[in-house]
């Protein structure tokens, strides 16, 4: 690294916390096995797979399918539940400075909140609340579909935890702006734009669905440019952070999800392909940013130039939010 | 007799750490049909890539086949290593896109490769002589074991099977490393369990088996099993299961084994590739 490179200041704040890049993890796509490979201590923040207080087994294989430029996965959740995330997960993190951003489930606003309060302790910097899963007090329908659903468990979570709150919102939802203001408005204190999008694929030898699930979550570069739309538009809806997720494989991704009004990126499936995105991404933006000769990287949040002119027109692409 | 420790595999300390795991761009030196299905690749990589052990695997990113870019990695057993000449080699069956584009790979071309990954074959000191009983792309996996029991001194008898002689792989490589090699195949009716079992027999009764390696099949694996439980030996299996990442992040690559009783879930590619045999669940 040159003496050029090292002057910008990589570092962004989600609500009162500081992270040294906006590169992390997405849930679900990050272990310790990527320890071999990456220095975790070069990351923004570690962040966990979900994890739920009951034990789960996952979901029936296949539990994924490759299409062009995407992956739908239905891993499920298979959790060892919260006593073995404390002694035997969170200890192999303890070592780094990295900042702790554990997910979490429950098929209720109380099972959040409780949960919640149980992880709130030393050495886990945040919670990170994946509401796209079923609400079995909703039909199961996921919490984040909806505001109303998004405030309950949100205002809940808030009571129970001192910590940062983020809350990962679902793309398969019409509302999302409405949802992420839902969020802001109970004391969330950033949102994570997005889960997966909700698919399917079905294998022509047999007629029958190739994910043992039926349905699962895509993801991966072609999800991209919806769910860039969609940080654009939450970034507008709402004051605190919104963190992108969605198909970022190179500093070019995580470049216009900044731009477009992210404070920070996670890089989820790319690591399967490269599984030294994460570290690629912190080095290319840090040389980005030096040959732009921008100074700090956060001055490229929410930089996206719209000329009045460029004011979308959405009324032939109805329905759509 | 030794017995394979249940934690002896799979223990996240297990998975060393002074082995590295390395993504690299290798040169391919090789690429050829060794018969109608198979296909030998041979790479040059990084001495570390070059280090990996008998059972462990790599993710390679299978360039475009023509009709369809693969998008997950493909994961395929080492068939050879040389840390000396920095060579990798795979022996792969054309199957779908990931491994029809592997095969349009031309000498000079460049393969991205991630590994070695998984936990490979151990081996107890105390052996003289084992068993490795395969089966199809089994026999790729089970291929390096030749030279790594060689190197320990230890004498390898190799039951190979497959659905007609040709389609025989490995054969010469085991030979070649002094082993003892059985040819079974569907096309002479000598490949079924039973004939296995009875090789297998007569085998453990000359001492001429410490321990069983397999892959390949689920029927020989289950053989297996009846006669290690008999006669108390110990045993390792190398399975396959769909993978993402390769590396223990996705859990898509998770089966079912009976530890004393209990069902558990493990991930192929990181509490294995290679199992205790009883363990292992068909
Ligand atoms: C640890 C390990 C080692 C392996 N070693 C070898 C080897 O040395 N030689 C060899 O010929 N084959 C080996 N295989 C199998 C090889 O990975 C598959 O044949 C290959 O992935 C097929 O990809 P494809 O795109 O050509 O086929 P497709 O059928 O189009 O693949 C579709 C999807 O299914 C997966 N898949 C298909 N068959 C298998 C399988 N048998 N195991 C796991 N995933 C599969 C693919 O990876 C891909 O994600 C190994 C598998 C594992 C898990
Ligand atoms: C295999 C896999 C498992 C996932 N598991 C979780 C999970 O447990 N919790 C969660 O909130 N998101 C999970 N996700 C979603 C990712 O965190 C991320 O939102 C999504 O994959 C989009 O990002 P990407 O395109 O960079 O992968 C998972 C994704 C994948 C591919
Ligand atoms: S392939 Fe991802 S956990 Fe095994």
């Amino acid at each position: 690294m040159n003496a050029v490179e090292s002057k910008v200041d990589l570092s962004v704040k989600i609500g009162g916390l500081t992270l040294r890049n906006p590169i992390m993890p997405a849930s679900g796509t990050f272990a310790e096995g990527l320890e071999k490979v990456l220095d975790f201590d070069r990351l923004g923040a570690c962040v966990t797979k979900t994890i739920t207080r009951e034990l789960r087994t996952g979901n029936p294989l296949p539990r994924v399918v490759e299409r062009p430029g995407s992956l739908i996965n239905a891993i499920g959740i298979p959790s060892k539940g919260v006593a073995y995330f404390l002694e035997k997960t969170m200890p192999h993190y303890a070592g780094y400075s990295t900042p702790l951003v554990v997910s979490i489930s429950a098929p209720t606003a109380e099972g959040f909140a409780s949960l919640a309060a149980e992880l709130t302790i030393p050495g886990i910097t945040a919670i990170e609340a994946n509401i796209s899963c079923p609400n079995i007090e909703e039909d199961g329908k996921a919490f984040a579909m909806r505001a109303e659903s998004t405030e309950k468990v949100t205002r809940e979570l808030r009571k129970a935890t001192n910590l940062p709150l983020w809350v990962k919102l679902t793309p398969n939802t019409g509302e999302m702006p409405d949802v992420a203001r839902a969020a802001e408005a109970s004391g969330a204190d950033a949102v994570v734009v997005a889960n997966t999008i909700l698919s399917m694929a079905i294998d022509l030898k047999t007629f029958r669905p190739c994910l043992g699930n039926v349905m699962g979550g895509l993801s991966g570069p072609a999800v991209k440019p919806i769910i860039l739309r969609q940080v654009f538009q939450c970034a507008k809806a709402v004051d605190i952070p919104v963190i992108g997720c969605g198909g970022i494989s190179n500093c070019d991704d995580a470049v216009e999800y900044l731009i477009a009004g992210a404070s920070a990126v996670q890089v989820g499936t790319a690591t399967f392909l490269q599984p030294k995105t994460m570290t690629t991404i912190i080095d290319d933006l840090e040389r980005f940013c030096a040959h732009r000769d921008i100074g700090r990287v956060s001055d490229l949040i929410g930089g996206v130039v719209i000329e009045e002119a460029d004011e979308p027109d959405l009324a032939w692409l109805d329905p759509i939010s | 007799m030794n017995h394979m420790h249940p934690h002896h595999f799979g223990s996240q300390t297990e998975a060393s750490p002074h082995h590295p795991v390395v993504a690299e761009l290798t040169d391919v030196l090789k690429n050829e049909p060794v018969n109608e299905e198979y296909y030998h690749l041979v790479v040059r990589c990084s001495p570390e890539a070059a280090a990996a052990q008998a059972g462990q695997f790599f993710q390679l990113l299978c360039p475009h086949s023509g009709e369809a870019q693969p998008f997950l990695r493909r994961p395929m057993s080492v068939y050879g290593m040389n840390p000396q000449t920095r060579e990798l080699e795979f022996l792969y069956k054309v199957t779908g896109a990931g491994t029809r584009g592997l095969a349009t790979l031309r000498p000079g071309d460049q393969l991205d490769v991630f590994g070695p990954l998984g936990t490979g074959f151990t081996f107890d000191p105390s052996w003289r002589s084992i068993v490795a009983v395969g089966r199809g792309a089994g026999l790729a996996t089970l291929a390096p074991l030749a030279r790594s029991a060689k190197e320990r001194g230890i004498h390898v008898t190799a039951i190979l099977s497959a659905r007609r002689p040709d389609l025989l792989v490995s054969v010469d490589l085991f030979r070649s490393f002094g082993a003892d090699v059985v040819t079974v195949t569907d096309s002479r009716q000598t490949s079924g369990p039973a004939n296995v079992e009875r090789i297998l027999r007569s085998l453990i009764a000359e001492n001429r088996c410490d321990a069983f390696f397999t892959c390949g099949s689920s029927r020989l694996m289950r053989v297996q099993q009846r006669l290690a439980h008999e006669f108390d030996l110990p045993g390792q299996v190398a399975m396959e299961q769909q993978m993402a990442c390769g590396i223990g992040l996705c859990y898509c690559c998770v089966r079912d084994f009976n530890v004393d009783g209990e069902i558990v879930s493990r991930r192929v590619c990181w509490d294995g590739p290679v199992f205790d045999l009883k363990e292992a669940l068909p």
